[in-house]
């Protein structure tokens, strides 16, 4: 219903965006949630379309956009399918480590290839036990001459097994904790390195999820990102900046399930009328749909603020994935109940984007961590001892 | 290879207007896009192209709201986008279509494949590309599902409705394309958004062609349409009742005086 005052290059990406999903997802979407199963199809089409390189800048072969062109790529393929949509995202969470803090020999080597798509890419930092609490992590990289030799595993890292790069955070100095760690760029043929199982979902099921294991695995030197040390700094940046990407991804699938609904219960008649006149169908969709436009618009004023230049983002990033996220699940659940019977059969698409919503409460640091870190940043902007 | 790709603007369903004088379809004023089959078409031309580093001229002969179908193609990789637009053009039949399209080959060639899609979804004709053939003297292969180039002759696979046939062709030569014989790229955003600053379509009249006038437009149409009409079909339910040996005579009858058995 709102004009956001989008560019005419904005418009551009949501258009092709948008064919994408109707004709290279959409018709397919079902099967693949069904069967588990990646197509490389759409992945291929967002190459040829020049998708990967929306966020890279142009000197690197990518468009040079910023976040909110990359929000809008997401959102929008995120209405087809919130699975194709991640992994697409995922491999810009394996480009923006390498972005942030890569040198420009490292730029000119990996950025090219992730740009046109010919490279998939992909962050791992979460381990068995280091899920919330990152810091935990117990993967080590020991320096050898001009080598550092990985050990360890990473667990639920999307594009698993089919990304071709993966920046892995490792701890070079293991007894200075998070200070110690370090980002790597790994290769998907590098010795010691080997993918694990395939995870089972509850949804999300057109993407993967893999465990990493690092058993000896030897890398040059010069693919280590930034200095030693500042692995933990550049995952956190990394993730600051990726944060209002999944928040457009709750946005797209939010607004696919109300559609689906929607058009169900305009059809659907019972007691001789369109169940739409019912109120209690029409006003839980007015609720949906007032929901749905605030989380966009705080997507988008934070991506926004993001492009803008805005140093201090932590905070209004963790407040747009978790709101947007948790208004998806809200609607993804009203929408089944709005569709009765239909909204839970697997003949139609509904119950799929609740089981998807359900992860972007999860992922990408849960809602609940998201609220620390609001907490955390609120507590700086009221410090206790402020006199009145 | 050079390769010159025939595309074809169709008005969308659900936006067709007939005009009342010639009985032909009104395209200025109703919504445009590519005919579906072209698709098929317009890809096997830049992949073929993309393989022997060749190129894509993609012609069109339309109004000029047909313009946003040539910017897709160039989005998706044409190198050259052209409109053959002129007033003389309109109410063209497929002869006098494919004498436009043929000009337009020699204008803009030397090509050494033109390749159009199987039919239109308006006209249903399927008779522009091997037409283009005739007025350039060129072979013609229909119905193309695959094409492969090797040593300057070109490999085809043709589907017939009983069997495959393998064909090897020399150049030049015109083809038509099957349907989903491939999955046709989307635009690149990157040329697309080249577009919002300059305007890749070159548009050519019929003076540019030099066209005979004679063999353009209406004039040049052999056919003529009579009418266009939508067909009624009417449907009448009828109901038999009661014990089933009596039913089965009943219906038998029935069926005998409407000539539906003997």
């Amino acid at each position: 219903m709102l004009d956001y005052a989008l560019t005419k290059e904005q418009l551009l990406i949501i258009e092709v965006a948008d064919r994408i999903g109707r004709e290279y997802i959409k018709p397919f979407v079902r099967q693949w949630d069904e069967e588990e199963k990646v197509d490389p199809r759409p992945l291929k089409a967002l190459a040829q379309a020049d998708f990967f390189g929306i966020a890279i800048p142009k000197e690197y072969g990518g468009l040079g956009f910023g976040t909110m062109e990359n929000c809008l790529a997401i959102e929008t393929l995120s209405k087809y399918c919130p699975g194709v949509a991640i992994t697409f995202a995922a491999s810009a969470l394996g480009a923006y480590p390498i972005i942030l803090a890569g040198n420009k020999e490292q730029k000119a080597r990996y950025l090219p290839e992730l740009a046109a798509g010919k490279k998939l890419g992909a962050f791992a930092l979460t381990e068995p036990q280091a899920g919330s609490d990152a810091a935990a992590i117990k993967t080590t990289a020991r320096k050898d001459g001009d080598y550092y030799v990985l050990n360890g595993m990473k667990q639920w890292i999307t594009n698993g097994g089919i990304a071709d790069y993966y920046v892995v955070i490792a701890l070079t100095d293991p007894k200075k904790g998070p200070r110690g760690a370090s980002a790597f760029v790994v290769h998907k043929n590098d010795p010691g390195f080997s993918v694990g199982k395939k995870e089972k979902k509850m949804g999300l099921r057109t993407s993967a999820t893999t465990e990493l294991f690092f058993s000896d695995c030897r890398i040059p030197k010069d693919r280590l990102l930034g200095r030693e040390g500042m692995g933990f700094i550049i995952a956190i940046k990394t993730l600051d900046l990726a944060r209002p990407g999944v928040a457009a991804q709750a946005v797209g699938l939010a607004q696919g399930v109300m559609e689906i609904a929607l058009k169900h219960c305009r059809r659907r008649v019972q007691f001789g009328q369109s169940i739409y006149n019912f109120q209690a169908v029409s006003h839980t969709f007015a609720e949906m749909a007032m929901r749905l436009e605030a989380a966009r618009a705080l997507v988008y004023s934070v991506a926004r603020f993001i492009d803008a230049g805005a140093k201090n983002i932590s905070g209004p990033s963790a407040m747009s994935k978790c709101f947007a996220s948790d208004t998806a699940m809200w609607i993804a659940e009203r929408a089944v109940q709005m569709m009765g019977g239909f909204g839970y059969m697997r003949d139609f698409l509904a119950e799929k984007y609740m089981r998807d919503a359900k992860c972007i409460q999860i992922y990408e640091g849960t809602n609940e961590i998201q609220k620390n870190i609001i907490a955390r940043e609120l507590a700086k902007l009221y410090p206790a001892d402020e006199e009145e | 290879m050079h390769i010159m790709c025939c595309l074809k603007p169709v008005p969308k369903p659900g936006t067709i207007k007939v005009d009342p004088q010639t009985h032909t379809l009104k395209r200025e004023g109703s919504e445009l896009e590519l005919n579906p089959y072209d698709r098929y078409a317009l890809e096997l031309a830049l992949s073929l192209a993309e393989d022997t580093k060749g190129t894509v001229t993609a012609v069109s002969m339309g109004p000029p709201n047909a313009k946003p179908i040539l910017i897709e193609a160039y989005a998706c990789g044409a190198d050259r986008v052209v409109l053959l637009s002129d007033r003389a053009f309109a109410g063209a039949d497929t002869l006098a279509t494919s004498y436009v399209l043929a000009r337009a080959a020699t204008k803009l060639g030397p090509f050494d494949l033109i390749i159009c899609g199987k039919v239109s979804i308006d006209g249903e004709t399927a008779q522009v590309g091997p037409e283009i053939a005739a007025w350039l003297g060129w072979p013609s292969v229909i119905w193309v599902k695959e094409a492969r180039v090797t040593n300057k002759t070109l490999e085809l696979v043709r589907l017939t409705d009983s069997h495959l046939e393998r064909l090897k062709a020399k150049l030049p030569l015109v083809i038509t394309t099957e349907n989903e014989i491939n999955d046709p790229r989307p635009p690149s955003l990157k040329r697309l958004l080249t577009t919002l600053e300059k305007d890749p379509v070159e548009i050519l009249t019929a003076q540019d062609l030099q066209a005979e006038p004679q063999r353009i437009g209406l004039s040049g149409s052999p056919t003529q349409v009579l009418d266009v009409f939508h067909p009624e079909y009417q449907s009448e339910q009828k109901f038999l009742s009661g014990p089933v040996e009596k039913l089965v005579d009943e219906l038998v009858s029935v069926l005998k005086e409407r000539g539906l058995i003997s």
